[in-house]
């Protein structure tokens, strides 16, 4: 039940805070506060009990209720390690989302957190349920609310970057649907049992170019999701023009639903293939980690800059997906995390810039650090963050990312290495442009009091993720070895390459 | 000897206490924190030094807590303590802990007091954890917290715009080292299942065979970490212009920490490198011409602070050149002595800079014997140090086992004795240069400012230790004490001498105090006696002067090679290519859309037209068939 409670908690309060906006504005904005801290309270007390548990199964909670059952479509959710640490980054960052907008939001307020809250639910929606059909469902909910959060409060240039996200995702999101319907019709061909259930599907035999085919369509969507490069064009675009909010859950959370989606899906749907696809895979993600790379060290809007950073290091999590062992995807789920707290930090620090200084251009930036010290220090912890810096979160991403898929290319491996290099470059430019050099001449206010309960938080996780990321990798655990279980018994018959290091099972 | 985990934690905290409180806390306060963090850890540093030696264990491991657990990966922050980490822990707090006394004087007016405070002890703790490391894993941490701190530092006045670029380029270059070095992680890692220094080392001895492919190549990649750091060639070119620190942080990025990170490395993964004869071998002769390429272009330079950094990346040369034939223990002796008198040149120059207004240009000083005659004292020693005049400075002593392996060990040869040798020579004469000029002659600029005893008491500290600390080795034919490397015994082999080169030690010896007492008299001649001689020689070849003065060029290679192609690639492309094949697909919507748009104007014979020819086609296709 309380899988259910998470969404429809989301998807009340977001009515609830539309119509009281009605009446009275303030009230919107703490109902929709209300409703995100309820769930990360659940989610976090969720997890407590699980850790008591020790649970043995990676499958902590199963709800299946027959929803349209003469099409074997069921309204079935299902919690394992890894949608238990999604769903905590959700309502964190929801949480975020919600006290960034508080006085960035001017107008049709209520409309405005009603689409927040839904386009959350949507997200918890995917990272939770085990049925094809409504995973295409909440995959549509997670859409349309962002595309009018881009759309109605986005900055100059939105209604383009609006409908370019929009036609990315629906066209790829088409695809999926496509091979969704493939494979039901296939698993009903055989088994005579029509249905969208994931685990029943689980079980189909697909022939090999069968197999490809609808892997190709799933891949589509997650790929132009994540982005992979040249799928990405869309995100500079939506991330510049998107409100802080939008570019926190794009950034923190959407990114995401695409590497959750290969996790989930590609993998173990499609095993064969994809093991096929994998050096295809890790070259796509090698290519993403350069090309982002030299793309965001040229530009001069900051929050742009910022969505080439993400084309960057969502390139680490092709890598690992596709480098097929533990390590890479241990570092893989940690990178879903730790992109999310770090790149979400800095979209927040861009939208406080702008709201002081009313530009994103970053040649009308420089010497803010005398004016604002701690904001300073804050913003060089992140930017550090996203440079790979031991210590912190993601470094503990990259490392094992790298250290897994050392295993199974190597050049490609010394490249992304490289890649690290690179991001150095293009992280301190951040620094050395905005916070550092020549103080240009406009007042600077450090952080206050509101902003600062949303970053200290931020950097706190970061800092923690990084020094002792075990809760995160305990967590993950049982779903990855479940996984590999699930991808190394359909590849037996196969005998391709087995996985190399205590990939498959403890 | 549990006390040990205190020593990098305490300037941890302290470095946390003035992030966080700095600003708030009381101008007086923040000194004792910073200083007094170190000054701890270095007092630490010395119950747990004689707790352990005396306790004759050869390691001792602390484990703080479990930091990666995950998939055969293991690696917790655990201390690893012996005595090659005790040398290393002993010669950073305690040489880092007389910087920041010193610095508590030196930076009292800068508005960043607490902030410059904040990242010296950073630095500290990041290099303690270096050495500490028990693993590559947390080695790598300090590595890069280390890098971090030098680019927090260098771009310390960062209103400055080149001070900025100075910081980036110190933290991106080694980063590049620091590439090679998590490569050959990775591949140790997939070779042994483990990142544990320890364990490493005894699978590698025991199932690699001496020049296998697999060890040579990890050998190398571990060379490529440690010359980023260490600032050899061919990735030198960021120490030169990581002067726009504060002079106490010069001191600390070339005397006890960051640049002797790559000497350590290597020396801590001496069986990798037994085990790769030709890595060994190239570790040799990248130090040879380092230190040759360095020294020439410290005889050019007119800031005082450049000919230090040279020399720096001449002398860090010379122990690279040590481990290369190896003299393990020679190059950890060498990197003590240097850590004492590099710390100790660094401060005085940063005195002499403060005494007069911040000018950096040795020309424009003269006659400061009289004014500054401590610093003068001090400073003279720890030249005589760096130059090796022999007998009475603790320089020669190091330097002089250098040179004697690099031909009498049995890796050793003729030329790498050679070059040493001239290097010797050059550094004599560049650091007989730098104190004819700075200290001798007329008085050029007034002094303004005398430094106080937060100044002077480390500097004569320090002085003392360039003189007397190379008593605890002395050669065979002089004293024959081997306190230092009977200390070091245990943890790396010693050295092994050819065959019958015994007797000829005291000829190599001679020799090289004959080439440091020349090497200072050439000085004498051409920047005391006869000015004119050095002119004449400087405009007998300005091209080559101002290609030392350059540093060989090195920064314009790369910056053709790869800075410019880098941001010119970048620049093009700001648009991002890509997305003109989208656009692409929108125009051509938008022509279909033209077009089709213009078929449904309104106008019924337009659409009777339409009727007709479509039904023409359609029955003569029907007739066709």
């Amino acid at each position: 039940m309380i899988l259910i409670g998470f969404i429809v908690i989301l998807l009340l309060t977001g009515i609830l805070a539309w119509v009281v906006s009605l009446w009275n504005i303030g009230y919107a904005k703490w109902i929709s506060l209300a409703g995100m801290i309820i769930n990360l309270v659940l989610a976090v007390s969720l997890w407590v009990e699980v850790q008591e548990m020790g649970g043995a199964d990676s499958w902590i909670i199963k709800f299946s209720y027959p929803w349209i059952p003469a099409f074997g479509i069921g309204f079935s959710l299902a919690l394992d390690g890894l949608s238990l640490l999604m769903l905590l980054l959700t309502f964190f960052l929801g949480i975020l989302a919600v006290l960034t907008s508080w006085e960035e939001i001017q107008y049709r307020v209520g409309f405005y957190y009603f689409n927040l809250l839904w386009v959350t639910a949507g997200i918890t929606g995917v990272f939770l349920t085990t049925d094809l059909f409504l995973f295409y469902f909440f995959w549509e909910v997670m859409l349309i609310p962002m595309y009018f959060l881009i759309g109605i409060w986005g900055h100059e240039n939105k209604r383009y970057a609006a409908y370019k996200f929009f036609l990315f995702t629906q066209a790829s999101g088409l695809l999926m649907l496509l091979a969704i319907a493939g494979l039901y019709f296939v698993h009903g061909d055989q088994t005579g049992t029509y249905t969208f259930d994931y685990f029943q599907l689980l079980e189909t035999n697909l022939s090999a170019s069968m197999e490809w085919w609808l892997m190709m369509g799933f891949l589509a969507a997650f790929i132009v999701k994540l982005p992979v490069v040249p799928f990405h064009t869309w995100l500079p675009d939506a991330h510049s023009q998107a409100p802080t909010a939008g570019s926190l859950i794009l950034a923190g959370l959407l990114l995401k639903t695409g590497a959750y989606g290969l996790i989930r899906f590609v993998l173990p749907l499609f095993p064969t293939a994809s093991h096929e696809f994998a050096p295809w895979g890790m070259l796509l993600g090698v290519i993403g980690i350069i090309y982002g790379a030299i793309l965001a060290f040229s530009q001069t809007d900051l929050k742009r800059l910022v969505a080439y950073t993400s084309v960057s290091h969502m390139g680490f999590i092709m890598l690992g997906v596709f480098a097929f062992n533990e390590l890479a995807m241990q570092g893989v789920v940690m990178q879903m995390i730790t992109h999310g707290i770090s790149t979400g930090a800095l979209f927040i620090l861009a939208g406080f810039i702008y709201e002081r200084i009313h530009t994103r251009d970053i040649s009308k930036m420089g010497g803010f650090w005398t004016q604002a010290p701690f904001m300073g220090t804050i913003t060089l912890l992140f930017v550090l963050a996203s440079l790979g810096l031991p210590g912190l979160g993601n470094f503990v991403a990259e490392f094992l990312t790298l250290l897994g898929a050392w295993q199974s290319d190597r050049m490609l491996t010394v490249v992304a290495t490289l890649g690290l290099v690179a991001a150095t470059a293009y992280s301190l430019r951040i620094m050395q442009k905005v916070f550092l050099g020549q103080s240009v001449n406009s007042p600077f206010p450090d952080l206050s009091i509101r902003e600062k309960l949303m970053t200290v938080p931020l950097a706190l996780l970061i800092i923690v993720l990084g020094l002792y990321p075990r809760p995160v990798f305990d967590a993950a655990k049982n779903a990855i070895s479940n996984l590999y279980s699930i991808v190394g018994q359909k590849d037996l018959m196969e005998q391709i390459e087995p996985l190399k290091t205590g990939g498959t099972h403890e | 000897m549990g006390l040990l985990w205190l020593i990098p934690t305490l300037p941890f905290a302290g470095a946390c206490l003035l992030v966080l409180f700095g600003t708030r806390l009381p101008k007086r306060l923040v000194p004792v924190i910073g200083a007094g963090s170190v000054g701890l850890s270095a007092l630490i540093t010395f119950f747990v030094g004689f707790d352990f030696i005396s306790s004759g264990l050869p390691s001792f491991q602390i484990k703080a807590w479990q930091w990666i657990e995950v998939a055969g990966l293991s690696t917790g922050f655990t201390f690893y303590l012996d005595a090659l980490s005790l040398v290393f822990i002993f010669v950073i707090t305690f040489v880092g802990f007389l910087i920041h006394v010193y610095s508590s004087e030196f930076m009292v007016d800068d508005e960043g007091y607490a902030r410059f405070f904040a990242y010296l002890n950073l630095f500290v703790a990041s290099m303690l954890i270096l050495v500490l490391a028990n693993s590559l894993a947390l080695m790598y941490l300090g590595w890069e917290g280390v890098g971090l701190c030098s680019y927090l530092l260098i771009g310390f006045w960062y209103t400055e715009e080149k001070n900025g670029y100075a910081a980036r380029k110190a933290f991106i270059i080694t980063r590049v080292g620091d590439t090679a070095l998590a490569v050959g992680l990775f591949w140790l890692f997939q070779e042994f299942n483990t990142l544990d220094i320890q364990e490493i080392s005894l699978q590698a001895a025991a199932t690699w065979t001496i020049g296998s492919e697999t060890a040579v190549i990890i050998a190398f990649l571990l060379l490529g970490g440690a010359v980023g750091k260490s600032a050899q060639l061919p990735l030198q070119t960021w120490l030169p212009d990581a002067m726009a620190g504060p002079s106490p942080v010069s001191a600390l990025i070339h005397a006890a920490t960051m640049v002797t990170a790559g000497v350590y490395l290597i020396t801590r993964m001496h069986v990798v490198f037994e085990l790769a004869p030709l890595a060994q071998t190239a570790v040799g002769i990248v130090g040879a011409l380092t230190l040759l390429l360095a020294g020439f272009s410290a005889l050019t330079q007119w800031d005082l602070k450049r000919v230090l950094a040279y020399s720096t990346i001449s002398q860090i040369g010379y122990m690279f050149l040590a481990l290369g034939v190896g003299a393990w223990s020679a190059s950890i002796f060498h990197f003590m002595i240097h850590a004492f008198f590099k710390a100790l040149l660094f401060l005085a120059a940063g005195a002499v800079i403060m005494s007069l207004h911040h000018e950096h240009d040795m020309f424009k000083m003269g006659g400061l014997k009289n004014k500054l005659p401590v610093i003068y004292w001090t400073f003279l020693i720890g030249a005589a140090s760096l130059a090796a005049l022999p007998l009475i400075t603790a320089g020669f002593y190091s330097k002089d086992q250098i040179l004697w392996l690099a031909w009498a060990g049995v890796n050793g040869n003729i030329w790498f004795f050679l070059c040493a040798l001239l290097g010797a020579l050059i550094t004599s004469v560049y650091t007989g240069r730098m104190v004819f000029i700075t200290f001798f002659g007329e008085e050029k600029t007034h002094v303004s400012h005398h430094p106080g005893k937060a100044i002077t008491i480390p500097l004569i500290i320090l002085a003392f230790l360039s003189l007397f600390g190379g008593f605890i080795e002395l050669p065979h034919t002089f004293g024959h004490v081997t306190v230092f490397s009977d200390l070091l015994s245990p943890v790396i082999p010693a050295t092994v001498l050819r065959e019958g080169v015994q007797s000829s030690e005291w000829i190599v010896q001679l020799i090289a105090a004959m080439v440091a007492l020349a090497g200072v008299y050439v000085a004498y001649v051409f920047y005391l006696k006869k000015p004119v001689l050095a002119d004449q020689a400087k405009a007998a070849a300005p091209g080559t002067h101002q290609f030392w003065l350059e540093g060989w060029g090195f920064d314009k290679l790369y910056n053709l090679l790869f800075v410019k192609p880098f941001v010119y690639l970048s620049s093009i492309n700001k648009q991002d290519f890509i997305d003109s094949f989208y656009d692409g697909l929108v125009s051509v919507a938008g022509v279909f859309h033209t077009i089709l748009a213009a078929t449904q104007n309104g106008r019924l014979r337009w659409y009777v037209l339409g009727i007709v020819i479509g039904a023409m086609l359609i029955l003569s296709l029907a007739l066709l068939d």
